[in-house]
This record gives structure tokens, C-alpha cells and sequence, in this order.
């Protein structure tokens, strides 16, 4: 048997630290894994013994991408233990913020972190000196986002004012206004780049996903919804411990989910289109078949397209809410905090993140179970590891290395997040 | 012969990513940044990865593995300056909180087989372990003091960023104090640098940018159980995104258990 190993210390274009081992034996993938390295920061337990009220604030920590998938997450899992639900304006102003989280964090994953990998460059900033147009589009979408979470958050990273209940102060429309403006041309650029993107050679590359992801009876995902798959779970979010497991391996501080008795399924964007196409407005989906998408995408390396696609719905649903707005007469529901336990579960821009805690009389946390994104798809990326890295063994170990990284950030991982991911490590045995 | 553009390096260790992001999140200036200096190392943002030596270095994140400890010392030899950006690298971050606990309990609270995972028993600032040339503060930093630091290093002179407390920039925002409004405020003894966001939204400080230069937190805990706060209401106050902060570890500790 020939023995041959390769090494990549630390995987780039993604946030947070991992690595990856592949085992070649005899020219055939025997095994992959992701290592997740990332420090544990082990939120679960320190949350315990914390208030409702510190909530917010404290799980906007575990990402500094999606701080406010992890606030709203968390914030109607308190209102479910509390009893009260968020509707009108204010839920809102709620997916509001959100839209501005997912064209954020959106914009840098497509234009910053995957589009140079298609384009053949190291960066996004090497990238700009030939693609200077799209780059500075990509910024500029990216600010248009964090604007909207400024307005309404007072500031783009771990937002201040987010609680349960509500909101500490509802924006005027005034407020509002000037937002208005860069997102309408926002959704021109997101349109711009959506072409951009539909024109890259996609290695045509397909898996049979289980697709998991939020369903609303008329929206397109995001706040609100039933947990469905392709493949027959329809499912109150309180019910995704029947459903689902979180198991623990030995080489990642991620855990690794999956549905029980069935194992990997994937979330995200992928997920949400094929589960919700229906539910985008006709405007996206005309720009989807445009773009040459069906109304089920299995090609993870055409997830680009599917997010491109997704900052046009995120921007014309925020100009949407902004165009109806009110200001709430209050900024927050009163609570009356009580024993019990919540469930909350949104959809992060890299998938569901589904959260779990167990009040006391007081409001005081006694246990909490997060399930991030990244974790749940870290099974799914290992078998697109497999299933890229198999036809191309014999190639050179860059060309493999270049191809395994590239199929990890197809799925956006968010290694901070999961760590509770990546060096690429290939030996040929 | 063109002048060699300084080398910039940016580190993570344990973190949420928010503060190198911020570096991104300077959609204006980055690409005028690039310009400027070398990006030699930034893993969240480029596949091209150089080696040292590095003119400055942004450290991110604390220390929270053995291996990290080791890893620090090796960025502290590559760099010619090196500032951490952040809550978790100057004051240990929200998973300081073990600190005050133990922390196999911790790790057997969150996983099945706590054997597998390797982690110190506490989390501790970048300074506890290296000589560090400035202190960005901040949960997250802002972007603003972030571009002002790098200016600042690589032209050779100190940072214009001022060490007072959230009060003032209150007051130079015209933001009525919401202590007198009743919100217990952690504001008066909190690092300025946020732009007092939490009390113009009608909310009191909650300390993200970590201690002042000589806080008076005894004074401001007389004026909290004067509002009403219980002590386990200052304790969680002074132990959270700044919870190894010297300042704070003191003054949570006069509150009971």
C-alpha cells in the first residue's frame, strides 16, 4: 500500500477553527472527519443560574455573525415559557432585523468568503483587483445590511436592544427612512449579484439531502414556522428532541446531529429553498429560473446562487415591513416570569438554531440545550467531503485540498458557533 | 525603491468572531486598508497565509486550551506590536464566567464525554500571558477605535482613544441619564468607546467595554441597591462580558455567593 499524507494546518474563509482528515487507502476514501478545534466556551453551562433578562445579551456572544438568530431564538423561547406571543408590529420590527442579519452576513459569505474560491483567488480583496465592480457591490450590501441592524439594534454586532417582550425603544419612521433608501438599492445590487454569481462554473456535483428547515403557512422562513423535512417530519419545534440527536465524537468540540434512526440531514439555504420555494415572492422566483435554479437545488456549490437569491427576498421583504410600519404603542409585552420550560427556534442564515431552556418561578435559567446550525450539518459536510474527494483522488494534493475546502465553505460553517471546525489533513495509506 | 508596507496578522483564540469582524465590517476603508498595509495573515478572510515577522498584530479571543497558551507566546515572538481586540482577549470574555466555577462541571454540563474535551479551568486576558502593547476594549470593539489603533501603530504614535466613562459620552450625546429614571445603569463605571448606545435606547449600561480607569464600583453599587437591585442582581451585573476584569471580579465578589 502507497503511503501518502497531506497537511493543512488551518482552514481559511470561515469562521472560526477547525481542520479535516481524510484517510486514502488503496486510491479510496476510507474516512473523513472535520475536526472542530475551536475552543469549547461552553455557553450551556454558564447560562444556568442567569436571568430571562440577561438572555438576549449573553447568547448574542456564542456568534458575532448571527447575534441576532441566537437573541431571537432565545427570546421566543422565553416568551413560550412565559406564555405570551409577539405578534404585529412588533414581531415586526423583529424579522426586520433579521432581514438585516441575513443580508449581512449573507453579502460577506457570498462576495468575501465563496466567490473567490470559484474565481480562483485567495481573498475577496486580491478578487477585487479584477472584479473591482462586484466586490465593492458586495460591501455595499453588506453595509446596507448592518445599517438596517443599526437602525434597529444600535449596532450591527451583539445588538443592544433586543429583549424579551419586545424591544427597550421601537423606531420612529423617521428612523427608518433613510434605510429605506440604501436598501431599495441594495436590492438592485443583491439583483446584480445574482447574475454575477449564476454565471460560475459549478462542478456539477449533486447529494440526495434530507432538506430540514422552518415552514410558515405563508412566509418565506424566518422567525416563525413548523419543522419540516422532504422526507415526512412536520413537527412543532418543541418536538426536535423526538426527532432529532446531538452525539458527541471524539475529534470535534462540535456536537454532531441527526435525525434519529437516520442520520444526516442538511440546513440552510439549500433547505429553506427547497422547502419553501413556494413561498418566495414571484419577483425571486423568476430571478431563480433566471439564474437556472429549479425550485430544488441539490448542488451545495450552487448554494452561492440560492443566498444571492435570498439577500433580493431579504431586501424586498425589509423595504415590505418598513413600507407597513407603525410604531407599536409599546416597545415590549409585559412578562410575568414562571416556572416552566420554552422553545425557540429561527432560522439563522446558516439554518435553524434551536434553543431549549428551563425557567424557574423567578426567571432564573435552570438548564438550556442550543443547537447551532453548524453543528446539525457537520455530518452532511463529512459525506460531501467523501463524495468530492472520491472521483479525484489521484489528483494533486493542492487540487484536493483546494476541493475539500471549497465543499466545507459551500455550507457557511460557523465554527464559533458549533464548538460546542478546520486543518485538512489527507493521508494516503 | 517603494517603501515595504507594514505586515498585519490577525489571531483568533476563544471567541465569537465579532471583533475580526468588525475589521470587515469597515466596508468604506477596507479595500484602502489593503492598500496600505500587507494582510499577511487573516484565516477568516484569505487563504493566503504568510509567516512572520508581523509589524502588528490584532489578537482576538482568550486563552481557554494549553495549546492556545503556547500559541500566543509564538504570535508574541512574530510580532513587532501586538493589540488585542476585545472583551474575551483583554478581560477573558463571557466564558471567564468559569472562573468562578468548576470547570469539569461545566464541560460534563454541556458534554456526554467530557474526556474528550481539553480545556483549562479558566479563561484568561492575552496580558496574563504575554506583554501586550495596547488594550482595544469592547464587546464587540468598535470599528471606528479599531482603524484609530492601526493608524496609530503604524505611524509610530499613541491611540487617540479616550479611557473614560460611558457618562460622558452621554452627556455628549444629550442622552438623559436613565439612573434618574430609575434604570439601574452600569454606565459610571464602564470604559467609553460604544458611543452610549444602551441608554439612548432606554436601557442602563450593561458594561460590555469593561472597567473605566478607576472605577468607583462600590459607590455605584450603594446607588443600584438603592433602585431596587438585589445582590444577585450586581453580582450577575459586574460578571458578565468583562467577568476577569480585575475591577469587576472584586466587586462581584462583595455580593454575596
Amino acid at each position: 500500500m502507497a503511503t501518502r499524507t497531506i497537511r493543512v494546518d488551518l482552514l481559511t474563509r470561515v469562521e472560526g477553527e477547525g481542520a479535516l482528515d481524510l484517510q486514502v487507502i488503496d486510491g479510496q476514501v476510507a474516512s473523513v472527519q472535520l475536526n472542530i478545534f475551536e475552543p469549547p466556551r461552553l455557553f450551556e453551562a454558564l447560562l444556568r443560574g442567569r436571568s430571562y433578562a440577561e438572555t438576549p445579551d449573553i447568547v448574542a456572544r456564542i456568534c458575532g455573525i448571527c447575534p441576532i438568530a441566537y437573541q431571537m431564538s432565545a427570546v421566543h423561547a422565553i416568551e413560550n415559557a412565559f406564555g405570551i406571543a409577539v405578534e404585529g408590529p412588533l414581531r415586526a420590527l423583529r424579522r426586520l432585523i433579521y432581514c438585516g442579519e441575513w443580508i449581512e452576513s449573507h453579502a460577506l459569505h457570498v462576495v468575501m468568503l465563496h466567490a473567490p474560491d470559484f474565481l480562483g483567488f485567495p481573498d475577496a480583496i486580491q478578487m477585487a483587483r479584477e472584479h473591482g465592480e462586484a466586490v465593492r457591490s458586495g460591501l455595499a450590501l453588506k453595509k446596507a445590511g448592518n445599517e438596517l441592524m443599526r437602525a434597529i439594534g444600535g449596532r450591527e454586532i451583539h445588538p443592544v436592544n433586543v429583549k424579551a417582550g419586545g424591544f427597550y425603544r421601537a423606531p420612529s419612521r423617521a428612523q427608518l427612512a433613510p434605510v429605506e433608501q440604501s436598501l431599495a438599492r441594495a436590492r438592485e445590487l443583491a439583483v446584480g449579484l445574482v447574475r454575477w454569481v449564476a454565471g460560475f462554473r459549478f462542478p456539477p456535483f449533486e447529494r440526495d439531502y434530507e432538506f430540514v428547515a422552518l415552514r410558515h403557512p405563508d412566509e418565506y422562513p424566518i422567525d416563525q414556522g413548523r419543522l419540516v423535512s422532504n422526507r415526512g417530519i412536520d413537527i412543532d419545534i418543541a418536538d426536535y428532541e423526538t426527532q432529532f440527536e446531538e452525539r458527541q465524537v471524539a475529534h470535534s468540540t462540535a456536537l454532531h446531529s441527526a435525525v434519529r434512526r437516520r442520520g444526516a440531514y442538511l440546513v440552510g439555504p439549500l433547505a429553506r429553498y427547497a422547502l419553501n420555494f413556494d413561498r418566495l415572492p414571484a419577483s425571486v422566483q423568476t430571478l431563480a429560473s433566471q439564474s437556472g435554479l429549479g425550485a430544488v437545488c441539490r448542488n451545495p456549490f450552487q448554494s452561492i446562487v440560492v443566498r444571492a437569491l435570498e439577500i433580493v427576498y431579504a431586501c424586498e421583504e425589509a423595504l415590505r415591513l418598513i413600507a407597513a410600519y407603525e410604531p407599536p404603542p409599546l416597545a415590549a409585552l409585559p412578562l410575568a416570569p414562571r416556572a416552566g420550560t420554552g422553545f425557540g427556534c429561527t432560522e439563522a442564515p446558516r439554518g435553524i438554531c434551536w434553543h431549549r431552556y428551563d425557567f424557574d418561578a423567578e426567571g432564573t435559567i435552570r438548564a438550556v440545550r442550543i443547537v447551532p446550525p453548524t453543528s446539525q450539518n457537520q455530518p452532511s459536510i463529512e459525506a460531501d467531503l467523501a463524495a468530492v474527494a472520491a472521483p479525484i483522488v489521484d489528483q494533486s494534493d493542492e487540487f484536493l485540498r483546494n476541493s475539500c475546502e471549497q465543499a466545507i465553505r459551500n455550507h457557511d460553517p460557523c465554527i464559533s458557533c458549533a464548538a460546542h471546525f478546520l486543518k485538512l489533513s489527507v493521508h494516503r495509506t | 525603491m517603494p517603501k515595504r508596507k507594514p505586515r498585519l496578522a490577525v489571531w483568533k483564540f476563544a471567541s465569537c468572531d465579532g471583533c475580526q469582524l468588525s475589521l470587515l465590517d469597515c466596508e468604506d476603508e477596507l479595500l484602502a486598508l489593503a492598500d496600505a498595509v500587507h494582510i499577511a495573515q487573516f484565516t477568516e478572510a484569505s487563504s493566503a497565509v504568510e509567516d512572520g515577522p508581523f509589524d502588528l498584530s490584532l489578537v482576538e479571543g482568550s486563552i481557554t486550551t494549553a495549546r492556545d497558551a503556547e500559541r500566543i507566546g509564538e504570535v508574541r515572538r512574530q510580532s513587532k506590536y501586538l493589540v488585542t481586540i476585545g472583551a474575551c482577549a483583554t478581560a477573558g470574555g463571557i466564558q471567564a464566567l468559569r472562573n468562578f466555577a468548576d470547570v469539569r462541571e461545566y464541560v460534563a454540563a454541556v458534554y456526554a464525554v467530557p474526556a474528550y474535551i481539553e480545556t483549562l479551568a479558566t479563561s484568561t486576558p492575552i496580558a496574563g500571558h504575554v506583554p501586550v502593547d495596547f488594550e482595544l476594549h469592547g464587546c464587540p470593539i468598535n470599528k471606528v477605535q479599531l482603524l484609530e489603533v492601526i493608524s496609530a501603530f503604524l505611524a509610530g504614535r499613541k491611540p487617540a482613544v479616550a479611557a473614560h466613562s460611558v457618562c460622558i459620552d452621554c452627556k455628549l450625546r444629550g442622552t438623559v441619564c436613565v439612573m434618574v429614571q430609575g434604570i439601574p445603569c452600569l454606565g459610571p463605571v464602564t470604559h467609553a468607546g460604544c458611543g452610549a448606545i444602551c441608554p439612548a435606547f432606554r436601557r442602563g449600561c450593561y458594561g460590555c467595554y469593561g472597567p473605566m480607569e478607576s472605577p468607583n464600583t462600590a459607590a455605584l453599587a450603594r446607588e443600584w441597591r438603592s433602585l431596587g437591585a438585589s445582590a444577585r442582581d450586581l453580582k450577575r451585573a459586574f460578571r458578565s462580558f468583562n467577568a476577569a476584569a480585575p475591577p469587576f471580579v472584586s466587586e462581584s465578589e462583595a455580593h454575596g455567593d
